[in-house]
């Protein structure tokens, strides 16, 4: 009982290690730019809401 | 005995290169270049949202009538401040925004390759419409609370 619970052990261990490796791997693709996304939609909402450069003036004030 | 122990160091070993190969490109991560905003249909929707708000959308913020949800969507806020002959294309107005603001996040998904990636742009445009707009706006707060800029 207790020699074939330590005939097993590296096989689990292994098999462990496998799994880690293969959550390493999965981790990578699921990368979000937050920072670039943030930077684009500021650009976008500046846009729509005539903001900065190139924007249309909202109704220029009068001389 | 001791073949099976070298198998699984071999083991051991193999999956230890193989995480170390997984986390390497982590590491450096992709480059930090803009996101592509520029396609024809990304194009079209940003002219839609502008006009529309430029022209029709602006007063109703301003006076509070309509608002910013916390889904990067826009809301009916205070449909009496609104006369009543009026509402009805208020209504429409709101659901023609929203309709353009959906397709927004997706194209933009869609632009950079991953469209997997379409609801954290939208949580992204959500939280960046409210830091955006000017004071005295009104926004929904995590618990839909209507709050004054």
């Amino acid at each position: 009982m207790t020699a074939g619970g330590r005939k097993s052990f590296p096989l689990l261990a292994g098999a462990l290690v496998i799994t880690w490796a293969m959550g390493g791997c999965i981790t990578i693709n699921i990368y979000f730019p937050a920072a670039a996304a943030e930077k684009a939609a500021d650009r976008i909402i500046d846009e729509v809401l005539g903001k900065g450069s190139g924007a249309a003036p909202s109704t220029p004030a009068k001389p | 005995m001791n073949t099976r122990r070298s198998w699984s160091r071999l083991l051991a070993c193999a999956a230890c290169l193989l995480q170390l190969a997984g986390y390497a490109p982590a590491a450096l991560p992709q480059s930090q270049a803009d996101l592509q905003i520029n396609t024809p249909a990304i194009t079209g929707l940003r002219e839609g949202l502008r006009q529309r708000h430029r022209e029709q959308l602006r007063a109703y913020y301003e006076n509070g009538a309509i608002g910013l949800t916390r889904d990067g969507l826009v809301a009916m806020r205070d449909a009496n401040s609104i006369p009543l002959a009026q509402r009805q294309q208020v209504n429409a107005l709101i659901a023609a925004d929203n309709q353009d603001r959906l397709a927004l996040y997706k194209e933009v998904a869609r632009a950079n390759n991953h469209p997997e990636w379409e609801s954290e742009i939208r949580t992204t445009f959500a939280k960046r419409w409210i830091e955006r707009v000017p004071e005295g706006w009104y926004y929904q707060d995590a618990n839909g609370i209507w709050i004054r800029k």
